[in-house]
């Protein structure tokens, strides 16, 4: 029952729309269970997210972030691995873009800062999808698995390090020092002139999902490499005889999960909170694994899923201010079932979609 | 013994999406009889079985057990009606013991204490009656397929089945292990069950069945008794058409030595030595075939040659380098660097990527290869003029380079692979079961490119299961069983005598 | 010396109960074939409805059904998921985990408008403390006398439950034709349909059972451990337990001494918390947090023995087509 019975545009489009039609109505009645209007909401949820310039800011600010989580996630997808450790990856690419920040922000300008920090995420969320990938290549250890203890790991470790090394020296909240103007990202605001979004912290790590988006495009679908990991994912025995090797492929590609994954940290810490805090990750890498699905682990899909998702946290945050029975929570609510009806049940519509289509087919295209 | 059939089939029909697998299928089979279905892979015999179990419902027709209408809906319903089933897959849970995987089902109770000593009685008393010794408490990882089947038959019988379907029982089994369970149905038989022997073997067809049925392309095309047919007459009814055993060629010119191997050993995952010291040659302009039943170490010796496998000693000369495999660090790459090339015996499962289009699969394995990029990119125009070219040359259809390789048919799909190695122009081609599952057309197509190749001067190292194949394109045959070579014979040699070497009566001997 | 180490396995006791109870409601999950890494959420939905019915009937026993049930609701959309639809399973878990995250703190604050808490507990709506016949007595006696009271006296009815769920698992897995049969449909669900038996059923039979056991886990934090729900408040034990399934080769006697070993890092760490253990100095107490973590990743790679999990764990069991 794979594809290949059903149209493409089924498959890459009737199919996700429906099962995201079922995630919003069953999300409706979670409304209605709380004693509000769903399709008030729906118009609170819209407008917040898109009827003004801040909003509209919002919305993109928090897409930066699920693009490359997304992004992620959909690399190590090709290559048949399911990397749901960008949310420790990310975590820890953090690291990297602080302290290239803390480094250099007192004696140099933004652009300066800016490649090393985007290395520094890349290269920490690289290194912490490195011990995982080593494992599954070489000692066959599950990466599903060891990802999850190492988001956890990743979360004892920043902890540590916030509370104890990298405090600011007398204050009380586990955070590093705000950065100098050397260390932040410009909003988006600053160089596009006209536009308003008001202050939403909406800033330059947006055109950098873009390009990565680009780069994921041409890596994947255009290179020997993307070849490789894709002729892996499809059939790993295939692969092997075509002289592709294993370990290679899949450190190589967790590699660059983990660094897209990373390099969700610029647009957090050196775009927006311009310093390193606890917990700045707080579900965009798992929100990632939804996007990469939706978005059919093609970067055009990943960047419109990502706005979709941009959209429900900044709406969603209006919601709760305009409707405060609709807590922020709700949006933790609709990411679950988005995950859950275009994730684990996207095949729910298959087989009466596939019995509409092969019976609505004239029998002599049947014949063919 | 009554007249009523065991079974009775009427107007079977079964679809999987536009496949028509069974169509309007009619069968009788008598009861006490041991009764033989053959036909080639794909004819729809496993279907038409799985019916019978209830694995699967067909769309139409109806199934007499005993007489009787029954609808069989589940295996539950199929095993209550009497029939069991031994799977060309074994049914059985690896880290199991035999005990726990007979009584899986019919466990006798909720709680097993009860049930678990009246089985080991039955069991022991089936090992006698029908000669099926296995230890009740070994696990079954630790038994040799022989000893596995025997179980799965345990397990039918244990759950009181009359009438037992086999599934290509002798696919993974040596002849010496065949030979023991042709005596056992004939035990089986003694007793008054049924047998429905499944197979593609003529052979086992004509020494042990009582009745037997042909199957093509999904239809019941014949019924005869087993005594008063001939292979010939079988085969024929299999395809459909008399079949050219005989391919078309001249004697061979064989120069110089292209491959030399000496003294391969290899060892597998378990620890078990599947290839012993082997030692052998290919000369530039001839076809030698390595013939033997399946899994008497073939496979591993041409994956290894293919560099996918590890050696654990041996020496390999191509293209006059010698190289040390235990020694050296060989990948498939390297070895199609030195003009190794390899057509695999699944290509399925390693040949093709299945979800890849059609051009994709056309650089499997040469795709690093600088004529197909730009730079750090591939070079996509390029490669799919490359595909287009193959695919006219070597009548691929449909001829759409774009296409999904899973929706071309398994002959075009083998064309594919055929077409990538060819065409690279390798000093020494391997080729492993270059027919499997392809249709008549594509196998003359097929052979003839093999001769062709060997005119043009290659090496062609070719496996088969198919000693029919093997005699017909091969210059020389070397004979394998148990992991070593047995035997080397010119391909006119009399098939009986290449049967026993395959059997592993050495030849000296018999 | 001695009462200091009574009092950190006493504390043990207490922080492995969740954790055990988590760990074998995996175990029944993962040996029929089904993963879950929603384990997380079952315990938070679980540990919400046991809490808010608590509360509002002041009734324990039926805090406890309540929480049952939401982690049976919860287990059954595993199910329907990843047997019924044959979907991905970890994608299945991460929504599950997700949607008892959201909706227990939503509807927390929609209910009861604590900030998603619910409020405590009135009298008879927790699980109080059993003492164990003569332990009073006994409690005079050095060494024995003192275990008993101490450590095996003393707890809620769950932690008594918790560990008689280890024999009883056991011999459910090993002793019973329900115990082959999941154990079998782990490892070759094609054995399991050819011998006449319903994957789908047993799978979800399995999927229920471990809802059951979740069930019990979240309830223990809400209405035993404490007194009511907080927000969040399994933090992280669904996965502490999956790590110790994993750690315990999916083995139930395994699984009481891995949980107690990770309740043990556990208690030790809050023992330790700001204190200088000598020659080594302050130990942080992230380090015990991600030591759990640290041991399995260890043992996953395959350095102090090898932990492979059910051959069918994870695959969605689709009939073959010839």
């Amino acid at each position: 029952m794979s594809s290949g019975q059903l149209p493409r545009w089924v498959d890459f489009g009737l199919i996700p729309v429906l099962n995201l039609i079922a995630a919003f109505l069953v999300s409706g009645l979670v409304v209605l269970l709380i004693g509000e209007n769903p399709l008030e909401a729906v118009r609170i949820l819209l407008w917040g997210s898109l009827g003004f310039g801040e909003g509209v800011g919002f919305t993109l600010f928090y897409a930066t972030n699920f693009i490359f989580t997304g992004l992620a996630v959909a690399v190590a997808f090709h290559a048949g691995l399911f990397n749901i450790g960008g949310e420790g990856q990310a975590y820890i690419g953090g690291l990297g873009v602080a302290w290239a920040c803390l480094a250099l922000d007192h004696y140099v300008p933004w652009w300066v800062t800016m490649p090393f920090a985007l290395a520094g995420a890349a290269i920490m969320g690289a290194a912490w999808a490195f011990i995982p990938a080593w494992l599954q290549a070489k000692r066959g250890s599950h990466v599903v698995i060891t990802t999850i203890m190492f988001n956890f790991i990743a979360a004892a470790l920043m902890n540590y390090l916030l509370v104890n090394i990298m405090v600011k020296p007398g204050s009380m909240q586990p955070e590093t020092r705000t950065f100098e103007a050397g260390g932040k990202l410009p909003f988006l605001k600053e160089f596009v002139p006209g536009i308003d979004f008001g202050t939403a912290p909406v800033n330059l790590a947006l055109i950098i999902a873009l390009l990565a988006s680009v780069a994921v495009w041409l890596i994947v679908w255009r290179t020997r490499l993307g070849y490789e990991i894709r002729a892996f994912g499809a059939n790993a025995t295939a692969a092997v005889y075509a002289g592709i090797s294993p370990v290679r492929v899949i450190v190589i590609t967790m590699l660059i999960s983990g660094g897209l994954a990373g390099m969700m940290a610029i647009n957090e810490i050196m775009g927006s909170q311009h310093r390193l805090l606890l917990e700045f990750v707080t579900g965009y890498g798992f929100v990632g694994i939804a996007v990469a699905l939706m978005g059919r682990a093609h970067p055009v899909g990943i960047v419109l899923a990502a706005i979709l998702f941009g959209m429900l946290y900044q709406g969603g945050a209006e919601l709760s201010f305009e409707k405060p029975a609709i807590t922020r929570d709700m949006i933790i609510v609709i990411q679950g079932l988005v995950i859950l009806f275009a994730g684990a049940l996207e095949h729910m519509f298959r087989p009466a979609l596939i019995q509409f289509f092969t019976y609505s087919r004239s029998p002599a295209e049947q014949a063919g | 013994m009554s007249d009523t059939p065991a079974i009775e089939l009427r107007n079977i029909n079964k679809s999987f999406g536009p496949v028509h697998a069974n169509r309007d299928i009619d069968l009788v089979v008598k009861k006490g009889s041991i009764h033989g279905i053959v036909g080639e892979n794909g004819a729809g015999k496993s279907t038409l079985m799985s019916i019978l179990y209830g694995f699967y419902q067909a769309d139409k027709g109806d199934v007499l057990v005993d007489g009787r209408k029954a609808h069989i809906g589940d295996s539950k319903t199929a095993i209550s009606l009497g029939i069991g089933m031994v799977h060309q897959h074994f049914m059985l849970v690896d880290n199991f013991t035999v005990l726990e995987n007979v009584i899986l089902g019919a466990e006798g109770g909720p709680l097993l204490a009860g049930g678990v000593s009246k089985a080991r009685q039955e069991l022991k008393r089936l090992e006698d009656d029908y000669g099926l010794k296995v230890g009740v408490d070994e696990l079954i990882e630790d038994l040799p397929v022989g000893l596995q089947q025997r179980v799965e038959i345990l397990k039918a019988l244990f759950r009181g089945a009359e009438i037992l379907i086999l599934d290509e029982p002798t696919g993974v089994l040596t002849p010496a292990e065949a030979d023991h369970l042709f005596r056992i149905l004939q035990v089986l038989k003694d007793e008054g069950k049924t047998v429905l022997l499944i197979t593609h073997k003529l052979r086992e067809i004509m020494a042990v069945t009582d009745t037997v049925s042909v199957m093509r392309r999904g239809e019941m095309v014949a019924t005869r008794k087993t005594s008063e047919t001939s292979m010939a007459e079988l085969a024929e009814l299999m395809v459909g058409r008399s079949v050219l055993l005989r391919v078309d060629k001249k004697p061979a010119h064989p120069k110089e030595t292209v491959l030399d191997v000496s003294h391969l050993t290899v060892t597998d995952s378990r620890g078990v030595q599947v290839v012993k010291d082997v030692s052998f040659n290919v000369r530039a302009g001839e076809i030698v075939g390595i013939a033997g039943v399946s899994g008497n170490g073939q496979s591993e010796l041409l994956e290894t040659l293919a560099g996918i496998r590890k050696a654990t000693s041996g020496k390999v000369t191509i293209e006059g380098a010698t190289i040390d495999l235990a020694e050296t660090h060989v990948d498939p790459a390297m070895m199609r660097d030195w003009n190794l090339g390899h057509v695999p015996e699944d290509r399925h499962r390693m040949g093709l990527v299945t979800g890849f289009a059609e051009y994709e699969n056309a650089i499997l394995g040469y795709h690093n290869d600088p004529t197909y990029s730009k730079g750090f990119l591939l070079d996509i125009p390029k490669i799919r003029d490359a595909a287009r070219e193959e695919i006219e040359k070597y009548d691929i259809r449909p001829p759409d380079c774009l296409l999904k390789t899973a929706n071309f048919s398994g002959g075009n799909q083998q064309k594919i692979v055929l077409a990538r190695e060819m065409e690279r122009d390798p000093t020494v081609l391997l080729v492993g079961q270059p027919t499997r599952g392809v249709d008549i057309g594509a196998i003359e197509f097929i052979h003839k490119r093999l001769i062709e190749m060997r005119d043009a001067g290659k090496g062609v190292l070719l496996v088969s299961v198919e000693l029919d194949e093997i005699r017909g394109l091969a210059d020389r045959v070397l004979v394998m069983f148990d992991g070593k070579i047995v035997g080397e014979r010119s391909p006119e040699t009399d098939e009986s005598e290449l049967g026993l070497l395959m059997a592993g009566a050495h030849g000296e001997n018999a | 010396m001695f009462d200091a180490l009574i009092l950190i396995l006493d504390s043990t006791v207490r922080l492995s109960t969740p954790l055990l109870l988590a760990c074998l409601a995996g175990l029944y999950s993962e040996r029929s074939g089904v993963v879950d890494i929603g384990l997380e959420g079952k315990m938070l939905g679980a540990a919400f409805g046991a809490g808010a019915v608590g509360y509002v009937t002041g009734n324990a026993w039926l805090g406890l059904l309540a929480g049952i049930a939401v982690a049976i609701a919860l287990a059954l959309v595993h199910g329907f998921a990843s047997i019924t639809n044959r979907g991905n399973q970890i994608v299945s878990g991460v929504a599950i985990n997700f949607l008892a995250a959201g909706l227990t703190a939503l509807l927390g604050q929609t209910w009861f408008r604590q900030g998603g808490r619910t409020p405590p507990l009135p009298q008879g709506g927790r699980f109080g403390d059993i003492t164990l016949p003569y332990a009073e007595q006994a409690r005079d006696i050095p060494v024995v006398g003192e275990i008993y009271y101490e450590l095996l006296s003393g707890h809620n009815i769950l932690v008594y439950v918790a560990f008689l769920a280890v024999p009883v698992t056991w011999w459910i897995l090993f002793r019973t034709r329900f115990g082959l049969r999941l154990r079998a449909v782990g490892e070759n669900p094609a054995a399991v349909d050819t011998a006449g038996i319903s994957v789908v059923w047993l799978r979800y039979r399995a999927v229920i059972a471990c809802g059951i056991l979740t069930g019990i886990a979240g309830s223990y934090l809400s209405i035993a451990q404490s007194s009511g729900f907080i927000k969040d408040m399994t933090a992280g034990k669904g996965f502490i337990a999956l790590a110790a399934l994993i750690f315990a080769k999916w083995r139930p006697a395994n699984a009481m001494f891995a949980c107690l070993l990770f309740g043990f890092l556990d208690a030790v760490a809050i023992r330790l918390q700001g204190q200088k253990i000598p020659g080594i100095g302050e130990v942080p107490v992230q380090f015990f947090q991600a030591l759990p973590y640290i041991l399995t990743v260890i043992l996953l790679a395959g350095f102090i023995g090898k932990a492979i999990p059910p051959k069918a764990s994870g695959i969605p069991y689709l009939k073959e087509r010839t």
